[in-house]
């Protein structure tokens, strides 16, 4: 069994599903994760699948402990998404949410580039799968959106791979920013494959695709794309670029700036897409740093913000499932028709919010003694910003107003049971880790010394933050300042490319038209000649396209010959 | 004693079943002898092959007559790759072509549809095998003959027109080849190709030898269809009968490629034709405007046929390109390209031809919906066409990724963006059939079925040499890599 690489039990059973009949396949969705930790379980350390290709010394399968721990939570996620789902009965989602489950799992365990880059492009074309199942036209276009954006990272990945290799003949998966940690020593391939990665780890400027097309999925799909892609990238940048200084910077902003947004949107999965930005914002700043403590904490983070974000997507998932809708204004008062849909999102939202005895208490920790520690002054009054936000928008605002605020009159059926197990799952893994945390510390990459209740000071700091957070939110609502929900679109960064080009075209041709009407005929008449040009030399009857004569051939042959003549003489 | 004898042998097999074949004529016989002998001669440059893959060069002076003077059979590992590519798809199109010629030949030409397949077999593997430039010349003349009769059974009436074309064309493609090796043979005294390049390297330059440059480089390149000489070649192609199509397309301009590196890399020395002579950019702007000006022909065209004829001149792009980087990396990528184009183009013409064959049709409108009614045949299809592409884990990407490297190596990065821009032509024109075929319902009242299994097994034998050859790459790569290292070696 150790000889299969990790993830391909997922990405192989995946491809057999839809040959099995329809009833056992939720079923095996369930068991093939089990069996993948299994197999995680029986691995000792080291570097398997040692294969030349073409003269290319590929490592399929690299074990270590910063692969381990990603492997073991890709697994459990994996499995509570699979309970989750355990409802559909649609083929497609349920291979592609495998193939993209295994290929994820297969990428943190690469052991150089170019099986990376493989899994890396695979992840990209099973995963927009789960948002095309929704079958809306809005969701088939951000689904686009989304591949192309993906798709590119892709591009971008090999086109570093490759300079890379040009420059050091190595194709190893190792750290890839030099010793300094300063991005002027880096090669230019370097810098690409940085790119590539900070597309799918949604860095600011470059996320817009995450909120653009995880609300558009399927319920269940949300959950499966929350967990993976935007972790591998965040697995992929602690292997390749820890203690890059520009990343601390990149990251308090990412902490910092979806905040805003968070607090103004309306649809509660996109309000749950921005703090998961947010969220990886800690992770970045945690991998800039890069001290053994701090990349500790980058990587408990991914842990723990896994399980309790998709604890959240599961929840807001369930709430779409019952009542159609996911949108603030229209829901409000649902604990009383699902109790424990609500409990469990406020588990959730507790454990993303880092009250102590709870999951993302224990990991956020660690990286705020890592800034500490390394004496970041304006970055720890960042990230405590942004604890406060995270409180603001996800701790309170998603389950207040999904669940209590004015009483939207809506009277649905509790989630279904399988739903409700897997929230209870990952609502027990979110009070489990709060509570002993040690067996996380245990499995993380370098030996943790640190106790997260040793130090009163800190757990009093944080519950004070949370405390004045939620005031906050109580003195604003109670003056009406708090930012009413509204039913509008919020405008990101990706309105420029979404809506303000297009309107500046748009307003370029309106403005011609009236100007100067000659003017627009001349560009009409010049984008028709363009396109009759086109026509004419590659249309089937193209010039370059049609029967020539002999005669013409023979013409060119002749040319050809006097000019290699001439180019020879001369 | 058979084995020291196997470089003619290769060469002689299908010369003498030819004329059999046509003493045959009854068809099943003649498909069956010509395939038997195709068959041999694949187990024949096996045998070669191996022998020599450790870098040995195997001799064979005809009629026991020594080199210089007499005809010299020369097998390294250049030709022994191309020879192994000739005969495979000849075996595999020969298995598609019993059915599908039964259907597109009339009865009482297939014995002499086999004679000329086998002489222009014999003509492909001669080129290739032989050390001799006269005897080059020969032996091209024989594969163009034959492959002009080939062309001329094709169904429809214009093929006739494209198989006259073509004569004049590759007639004129000979006469210049044959103009450049008398000129050689005018200032060196000898036809030997090593004997050769021995004693032009003492000559050195001069106008006679430039000109016999001018005349080989034009000349092969008419037959290997470099942009702007392809204009023959999307009638040949379109207009052929299916199989040959196969047989052509994967093999014909592929020996002219050979041909080319022969003479450009071993007759002539590489720092002459591309040190002296501005050779290398004057191929390198050639490729690149003919890849991306074929590619964009390909996207308008509604004949599939032809769509995929002008995706091959766009294919021999690339494979000029790597040439004209003269690296060794670059020579790699194009015996690599070489070698897996044939892979890929052999199997969209061979699931075309299975289309062909259930519809009579090979225009995009009348496949649509084809891939519920044909799975078979276009998934194999699919396969070639991401082959094409260049996605990862088919052959297409392997040989896409070392031109890539190869032109970063020598920092030539127009050629990138050019590569990378004729794949994303690719992309769409392969895609229109794509969609037409799996987006599209079906027409109410078509009622095709999927291809008979002597048509499928031959193409999904090469779907599968796509796949696995994207996988696997040590024989491909280790291959090109040697025959790479042999031509720039030599070169010194």
């Amino acid at each position: 069994m150790t000889s299969v690489p990790p993830g391909l039990i997922l990405i192989l059973g995946g491809l057999l599903l839809p040959w099995l009949p329809g009833a056992s396949r939720p079923v095996v969705s369930l068991v093939l994760p089990v069996l993948g930790f299994i197999q995680l379980l029986l691995l000792p350390e080291g570097l398997y699948a040692q294969i030349g290709v073409a003269g290319y010394e590929l490592t399929l399968v690299r074990v270590d402990r910063l692969s381990l721990i990603f492997g073991y939570i890709f697994h459990i996620a994996a499995f509570i998404a699979a309970l989750y789902a355990l409802h559909i009965r649609d083929a497609t989602q349920q291979v592609s949410a495998l193939v993209y489950v295994g290929s994820a799992i297969g990428a943190v365990f690469a052991g150089d580039l170019m099986t990376l880059f493989v899994y890396w492009e695979i992840t990209a074309l099973s995963s927009v799968f789960l948002i095309w199942a929704s079958g809306s036209e809005q969701a088939y276009r951000a689904g686009m959106r989304y591949l192309i954006i993906q798709v590119g990272s892709g591009v971008l990945l090999l086109s570093g791979i490759l300079l890379h290799y040009q420059h050091t003949g190595s194709l190893a998966f190792e750290q890839l920013i030099s010793a300094s940690g300063q991005l002027a020593d880096a090669e230019p391939g370097v810098l690409l494959i940085l790119v590539a990665f900070a597309i799918k780890c949604a860095f600011p400027l470059l996320h817009n695709w995450l909120q653009d097309a995880y609300p558009q999925a399927t319920v269940t799909g949300a959950v499966f794309l929350s967990a993976f892609t935007t972790k591998l990238a965040v697995y992929a940048l602690a292997r390749g670029f820890p203690g890059t200084e520009v990343l601390i910077g990149i990251g308090v902003v990412m902490t910092l700036f979806p905040i805003f947004f968070a607090v103004i949107e309306n649809d509660l999965r996109r309000v749950l897409s921005y703090s998961l930005n947010n969220q990886l914002g800690f992770m970045v700043v945690g991998i800039g740093i890069g001290t053994e403590l701090a990349l500790n904490g980058a990587v408990a983070h991914a842990f723990v913000h896994i399980i309790y974000k998709a604890l959240l997507f599961m929840s807001m998932g369930a709430v779409l499932y019952r009542t159609g809708t996911i949108r603030a204004t229209d829901l409000g008062g649902l604990y009383r028709s699902m109790p424990w849909t609500a409990a469990f999102c406020i588990v959730g939202a507790m454990s993303i919010s880092a009250f102590p005895l709870f999951s993302g208490f224990v990991a956020k920790s660690l990286t705020l003694s890592a800034v500490v520690e390394g004496h970041y002054v304006l970055v720890w009054i960042g990230l405590l910003i942004a604890s406060a936000g995270v409180m603001e928008h996800s701790g309170i605002k998603v389950p207040f107003f999904a669940f209590f605020g004015h009483d939207s009159g809506i009277r649905c059926k509790e989630a279904p049971t399988h739903m409700l197990v897997a929230m209870a799952a990952a609502a027990g893994l979110c009070l489990g880790i709060g509570f002993f945390p040690q067996p996380l510390y245990a499995i993380l990459p370098y030996p943790v010394t640190y106790q997260p209740y040793g130090d009163l000071g800190h757990s009093l700091t944080q519950v004070q933050l949370l405390l004045f957070a939620a005031l906050a939110f109580v003195v604003l609502m109670r003056t009406g300042l708090y930012p009413r929900e509204q039913r509008a679109i919020n405008l990101d960064v990706d309105w420029v490319y979404r809506r303000f080009v297009p309107r500046l075209v748009i307003f370029a041709m309106q403005w011609l038209v009236a100007v100067n009407a000659v003017l627009n005929r001349a560009l009409h008449h010049l984008g028709r000649m363009v396109i009759r040009t086109v026509w004419r030399h590659y249309g089937p009857e193209g010039t370059l396209a049609r029967t020539w004569p002999t005669g013409s051939m023979v013409l060119w042959v002749a040319i050809l010959l006097v000019a290699s003549s001439l180019l020879y003489y001369a | 004693m058979i084995r020291e004898h196997l470089p003619v042998l290769q060469v002689v097999l299908p010369l003498v079943a030819a004329p059999l074949c046509l003493l045959l004529m009854r068809s099943v016989w003649a498909w069956l002898l010509a395939f038997i002998v195709s068959l041999a001669a694949l187990v024949i440059s096996i045998v070669l092959l191996r022998e020599v893959y450790a870098g040995e060069v195997l001799s064979y002076a005809i009629g026991g007559w020594a080199a210089p003077w007499g005809i010299e059979y020369r097998v390294d590992a250049v030709n022994a790759f191309i020879l192994i590519i000739v005969t495979a798809i000849s075996v595999v199109a020969l298995m598609f072509a019993k059915t599908s010629v039964a259907q597109e030949v009339a009865g009482d030409k297939q014995g002499l549809f086999y004679t000329a397949w086998l002489l222009c077999l014999t003509g492909l593997l001669g080129i290739a095998v032989t050390g001799d430039a006269f005897n080059l010349f020969v032996f091209l003349e024989i594969s163009s003959l034959s492959s002009y009769v080939l062309i001329g059974l094709g169904q429809d009436r214009r093929a006739l027109t494209a198989s006259f074309q073509y004569l004049v064309m590759g007639t004129i493609g000979a006469t210049f080849i044959l103009i450049g090796i008398g000129l050689l043979y005018m200032v060196t005294g000898t036809l030997n190709m090593m004997d050769l390049a021995a004693r032009l390297a003492v000559l050195g330059d001069s106008r006679t030898v430039q000109t016999a440059l001018a005349f080989l480089t034009v000349g092969i390149g008419l037959k290997l269809a470099l942009f702007p000489l392809h204009l023959w070649l999307p009638n040949a192609y379109t207009y052929a009968p299916s199989a040959v199509t196969v047989f052509l397309a994967a093999t014909a301009t592929k020996v002219a490629v050979y041909m080319l590196l022969r003479f450009l890399f071993q007759v002539f020395d590489a720092s002459f034709t591309f040190g002296a002579m501005p050779l290398g950019g004057f191929l390198a702007v050639l490729a690149a405007v003919g890849i991306l000006s074929t590619s964009t022909v390909s996207i308008f065209q509604d004949n599939i046929k032809r769509m995929l004829a002008y995706s091959s001149v766009a294919q021999v792009g690339y494979m000029v390109l790597g040439i004209s980087l003269v690296s060794s990396a670059g020579l790699t990528a194009a015996l690599l390209h070489l070698f897996n184009h044939a892979l890929m183009k052999g199997t969209l013409f061979l699931a075309l031809g299975c289309v062909a064959y259930r519809l009579g049709s090979v225009r995009l409108g009348a496949i649509a919906g084809l891939g519920q009614r044909m799975p078979w045949t276009m998934a194999a299809f699919l396969v070639g066409a991401l082959s094409l592409i260049g996605i990862p884990l088919t052959a297409g990407f392997v040989s896409k990724w070392y031109l890539i490297l190869a032109a970063v190596e020598r920092g030539w990065w127009p050629l990138v963006v050019v590569v990378i821009a004729g794949s994303l032509l690719a992309i769409i024109y392969v895609w229109r059939v794509v969609e037409m075929a799996y987006l599209r319902p079906p027409p109410e009242k078509l009622s095709v079925t999927e291809a008979p299994l002597s048509l499928l097994v031959p193409t999904w034998l090469l779907a599968g040499a796509n796949v696995y050859f994207g996988v696997d790459t040590q024989f491909s790569v280790g291959m090109a890599r040697q025959a790479a290292a042999l031509l720039t070696g030599s070169s010194g």
